[in-house]
């Protein structure tokens, strides 16, 4: 449905020049909810302002719905256009239009005539849940009803794509769950393909389905989201996650803690566990094999979608050859295991 | 004070009133549009012509550098060209349009500069045309600031009047120059004065209110 070959974007010219984005590829499938994830500066407003063209890219091309718009000019930009919808983290509503005003801007932009307007606001309004709020200011508004607002603005014009640029982030988490279930609401009943745009893994672990994260204007990783939860594969993707999961060894614990394994330490290990991985007692199974103890420092369970995802830091407890051992077995089951660092023993 | 006296103060506030309800609608006709022409060129804008931006930037500063009082003499052959005379309220209405047209494009632009540049963006995003975006987006979003701009414009050409009224303009002024000030007679200078704190308190009621209106934010 979306597809960006080769895109890039560099602001200014010489020594100044900002490469923002680097050459990129991506492609969203049709009905697919597609997040874009990375840090502040990474490129992340970049890209997809690209795909509608509020920014030129520097190179490539961009194709929504077998169109190709870069290729296109002014006028028929406008039209295509008109079938992508876009929202943005400030909302960016009238303060001039009511509620049902707004939502009809794109229509009247279309020419489509007053009555229709009509017939055809009404539905949006009762969709995002604004119906008794029609002929209110977005002053009045609070910021989860101006997001919904801009939503049925841009479904009005029955856009095939949509286009949200950290839609959530100016919202407290409440809001900002119920925003994300009204857009997985829409995705399915209308079928609607969603590109966003987001810094907050929790948004992509509630409504993606495929997850792509950039750094330093190129995309690093791609991955369904399952997968991307349970075992990223590039370093950054471990950091976001590490620091969504919150599961880090406690300070006291990170203190004491060595790089390199000593003559009298033990390893500290963070495990992952997915799949049957889960339900498996496979701890109690590493204690009997292997013959050592095993300290659990710090647990949880999170469901990423269907899945289960199952983390655990623990601390390996037994003589050196004992924990490599273990170490060895717990490497060989579908689990994924990071040394985090040694203690000394007794410490 | 006699009734000739009353009359001369009537008509003299009338022919104010029509000296600067000419000039402010006239100057509100062609300074609004230039006001957006100046904003919409701008570079990174939706209409970026920035060799016309810079051409308008420069006239509408002259415009506004030139003292009115120089103006008005400076001008005196093309007020003539224009209404056939130099001196009367309907020769005063040239100069004082001139001096607020550009005086109405700078509060203009100004009020078009405060709305959120991501409106801009969004209308952009539904495919909206730069007309499209200059008719549904800027002029109303920036209504309030635009009234309060000719609001501000209104009491300017009060006072401009006033002083046109000097140099034979006509109105208040004229009448105060002439018999409060040659003739020594304080009564009618001081209600000369009097009517016009009014009549600039009133178009800033006036306006106020209309902005209030156009608010909504
Ligand atoms: N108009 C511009 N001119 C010059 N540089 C720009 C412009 N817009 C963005 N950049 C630069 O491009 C880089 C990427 O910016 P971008 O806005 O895409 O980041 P982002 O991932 O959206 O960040 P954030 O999460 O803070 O919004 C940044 O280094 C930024 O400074
Ligand atoms: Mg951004």
């Amino acid at each position: 449905m979306i597809t960006l070959e080769n895109i890039s974007k560099t602001y200014g010219k010489g020594p100044q020049a900002v490469h923002a984005l680097k050459p990129t590829d991506l492609h969203v499938a049709q009905g697919e909810i597609y997040g874009v994830i990375g840090l502040s500066g990474a490129g992340k407003s970049t890209l997809i302002r690209c795909v509608n063209l509020l920014e030129r890219p520097t190179t490539g091309r961009i194709f929504v719905d077998g169109q190709e718009l870069t290729s296109l000019g002014r006028q028929e930009l406008n039209q295509a256009r008109h079938r992508i919808g876009m929202i943005f983290q400030h909302f960016n509503l009238l303060a001039s239009r009511t509620v049902f005003d707004n939502v009809a801007l794109p229509l009247e932009l279309m020419g489509v005539a007053k009555r229709e307007i009509r017939e055809r606001v009404q539905p949006l309004l009762d969709l995002t849940g604004l119906s008794d709020k029609h002929a209110k200011y977005p002053a009045e508004l609070s910021g989860g009803q101006k997001q919904r607002v801009a939503i049925a603005r841009a479904l009005a014009s029955r856009p095939k794509v949509l286009l949200c640029d950290e839609a959530t982030s100016a919202l407290d988490p409440q809001t900002t769950q119920s925003i994300l279930e009204l857009l997985k609401d829409i995705n399915r009943k209308l079928g609607l393909t969603i590109l966003l745009i987001t810094h907050e893994m929790e948004v992509v672990k509630s409504i993606c389905h495929k997850v792509g994260l950039i750094s330093g204007g190129k995309l690093v990783e791609e991955a369904e989201v399952g997968d991307f939860f349970t075992s990223p594969s590039t370093r950054l993707g471990r950091e976001f996650l590490n620091a969504f999961l919150e599961l880090d060894p406690p300070q006291a614990l990170i203190d004491r803690m060595e790089a390199r394994p000593g003559p009298h330490t033990h390893p500290v290990v963070r495990l992952a566990f997915t799949g049957d991985a889960v339900s498996t007692p496979l701890i109690s199974r590493l204690a009997r094999e292997c013959n050592v103890d095993v300290s659990i420092l710090e647990a949880k369970v999170e469901s990423i979608q269907e899945r289960t995802l199952g983390l655990m830091i623990a601390e390996l407890i037994g003589p050196q050859e004992k924990t490599q051992q273990a170490l060895a077995y717990l490497k060989s089951h579908d689990l994924q295991v990071e040394v985090l660092g040694h203690v000394q023993r007794n410490a | 004070m006699s009734s000739a006296m009353l009359e001369l103060i009537l008509m003299a506030t009338l022919d104010t009133l029509y000296m600067v309800g000419v000039s402010g609608l006239v100057a509100a006709a062609l300074g609004v549009p230039l006001g957006v022409l100046l904003y919409v060129t701008r570079p990174r804008q939706i209409l970026a012509m920035p060799t016309l931006n810079t051409a308008l930037g420069m006239i509408t500063n002259i415009g506004r550098s030139i003292p009115f009082i120089i103006l008005m003499v400076a001008i005196i052959p093309f007020t003539r060209f224009i209404v056939g005379s130099s001196i009367g309220t309907n020769a005063a209405i040239v100069p004082l349009t001139l001096a607020a047209i550009p005086f109405v494009a700078r509060l203009v632009e100004g009020a078009l500069n405060e709305v959120p540049p991501g409106l801009v963006e969004a209308a952009q995003s539904m495919g909206a045309t730069p007309y499209q975006i200059i008719t549904k987006v800027l002029l109303p979003e920036a209504r309030g600031g635009i009234i309060t701009g000719l609001t501000i414009t209104a009491v300017t050409l009060v006072s401009y009047s006033a002083m046109a009224g000097a140099v034979g303009g006509g109105g208040l002024g004229d009448l105060g120059i002439r018999y409060g000030y040659n003739r020594f007679n304080p009564v009618v200078m001081l209600i000369t004065v009097a009517i016009l704190v009014v009549m600039v308190q009133g178009f800033q009621s006036l306006g106020d209110a209309l902005v209030r209106k156009a608010d909504h934010k």
